[in-house]
């Protein structure tokens, strides 16, 4: 059986495929890709199911030995990755041989990577996905990040890619200044129009608490009209941007809690959570509205583009 | 009456009424016992809370206003669902002692006695109205007032799972190991939450909790008995 090894794990490499359904209604979260596009991408290019699990990687990049001949591809965040020394580019198939080693140089864009592996990375399901949900110990490797000397077994690859390489007009640019595109929340008229201005007006920053299950953001204080912040608990999306009591936006990621309590201002579109994904502590978010049929059109047409990527 | 929101592209609330009540809960839950048994195209999971049902879809295979027909198409005569009956789940709590370091002061606080405060815990048959947040967390409904107590001044920084707390008049208990700001009046030694077992989870929506104390003994007990794992 084929397997890489893990020669040392950069800052987070977790284990994460598009996530965890179905268990919700217990309080199970989602977890999964936080760039689920970069992670399809990546699965593209080695001939894998999209949803297929991958490595991702967060800030710094690991260093991996493999034992065996392969296609392999890494899509995302540029960390200037290397093969045996030697630069290799990001969304591009990559083919590795035994004792062929990966590692990363410094971050250039973006914050996540993803690696694909063809034959994808072949741990045991658990509730039906090999996404880790570190807080719970749930999934991926023994629910962890992955540490030096971990071996992960890679499973046998059946397919050939459909493409070697992505369109780079489907590429995101990741800059540290972005207009993220929202669809208003279930609870968005409990704010004060004021404060509705601001919220698309005004820039807002990605403070270090920002991790896979939230980004929080700083900038001008958003006020209710009843002064009170709390609702009802209720359930949460991956985008949904809670306001607690603080008035400080936070927008909720892969690893989000099932339900919260906090007035629901808005959500972001799917297509634009691949860049928020990409964001980290510093940059720059400043939201604007979008209805919920075009960001449904949005997203329709990036799910067409893939399709044709794996063309089953 | 049913009110419709969308989330962002890929989810869709139905707003079942605007308090927590038994009558907005329980229609949660005739509206996700029928949209379960429906296999409607692109949905993803369900979100059932106090008076809301989320439902994730995928927005390339469905459209929200398609999704919105396909529920007022299956709610119709919701009050004809019976739902299952509901189980009444029991826990045993080990209170007080390093297990509860909050009894004392939760009996301090409302004038009654550890015992009392043991009683009057255990009394209620609560409901669960919805579980989130955590793996396996239940929000109950049915504490008792008399022994409503604020949260703590400073949270612990791990509280361990099986903890038993107050927060206000609420009361539940930690499934897993976590922060948190809650009176920790016992700990139970069984799991509300374990990914190697199937059901993985031991309480759903509706059911009831009834607490019941046990002492030292019987906390071992049960603990090991669950800790013989089937392979």
């Amino acid at each position: 059986m084929p397997e890489i090894i893990i020669r040392s794990p950069g800052f987070l490499t977790t284990v994460q495929d598009s996530g965890r359904f179905g268990f919700q209604k217990y309080g199970m979260p989602v977890s999964g890709a936080m760039d689920i596009f970069s992670l399809q991408l990546a699965n593209a290019l080695v001939g894998n199911s999209p949803n297929d699990a991958c490595l991702e990687v967060t800030i710094t990049g690991p260093e991996i030995e493999f034992t065996c001949g392969g296609l392999i591809a890494v899509t995302g965040a540029d960390m200037a990755p290397y093969k045996n020394g030697w630069s290799v580019p990001n969304n591009k198939t990559i083919s590795v041989k035994r004792g062929d080693v990966l590692s990363f140089g410094d971050l250039i864009t973006g914050c996540r990577s993803y690696i694909a592996f063809g034959g994808g990375i072949s741990i045991p399901c658990v509730m039906g996905s090999r996404s880790t949900y570190m807080r719970s110990k749930t999934g991926g490797l023994e629910g962890r990040p992955l540490k030096t000397g971990d071996k992960l077994q890679i499973g046998e690859a059946v397919r050939k890619p459909v493409v070697s390489q992505i369109p780079s007009e489907w590429l995101p640019q990741y800059i540290a200044n972005k207009e993220i595109r929202v669809v208003s929340g279930p609870e968005v008229d409990s704010f004060h129009i004021d404060s509705l201005n601001t919220f698309f007006v005004s820039e807002y920053e990605v403070t270090e608490n920002s991790d896979r299950m939230g980004y929080r953001l700083s900038g001008s204080p958003l006020k209710t009209i009843s002064g009170s912040a709390d609702i009802i608990s209720a359930g949460i999306a991956f985008g949904t941007i809670q306001v607690p009591g603080d008035g400080q936006p936070v927008i909720l990621m892969a690893d989000r809690p099932t339900t919260g309590g906090y007035n629901r201002i808005a959500c972001v579109i799917t297509v634009d959570l691949t860049l928020v994904a990409q964001m980290k502590p510093g940059d720059r978010i400043k939201f604007r509205e979008v209805s919920q049929t075009e960001a449904a059109e949005l997203i329709t047409e990036r799910s067409a583009f893939l399709k044709g990527l794996f063309n089953t | 009456m049913l009110n419709y929101y969308h989330m962002g592209d890929s989810a869709l609330i139905i707003k079942t009424g605007n308090d927590i009540s038994e009558t907005s809960n329980v229609t949660v839950r005739k509206l996700l016992f029928r949209l379960g048994q429906e296999n409607i195209r692109g949905v993803l999971d369900f979100i059932p809370s106090y008076n809301e049902l989320m439902i994730c879809f995928d927005p390339a295979v469905t459209r929200y206003n398609e999704l919105v027909e396909a529920v007022i198409s299956c709610s119709q005569n919701l009050d004809d669902i019976d739902l299952p009956e509901p189980s009444v789940v029991s826990i045993p709590v080990l209170y007080g002692g390093n297990s509860g370091p909050d009894l004392r002061e939760v009996a301090e606080t409302n004038d009654l006695s550890a015992e009392e405060v043991i009683t009057i815990h255990s009394s209620p048959l609560y409901l669960v109205y919805m579980l989130g947040f955590t793996p396996g967390f239940c929000y109950l409904g049915g504490m008792d007032h008399r022994i409503v107590t604020p949260r703590r001044q400073t949270p612990r920084l791990k509280i361990e799972a099986g903890s038993v707390g107050i927060a206000d008049k609420q009361t539940g208990i930690y499934p897993i190991d976590s922060p948190g700001g809650w009176q920790l009046i016992g700990k139970t030694p069984v799991k509300l939450f374990d990914a190697r077992k199937s059901p993985e989870f031991l309480l759903n929506q509706g059911d009831y909790i009834k607490f019941y104390p046990i002492d030292e003994e019987e906390y071992k007990e049960i603990l090991q008995k669950n800790e013989v794992m089937p392979l």
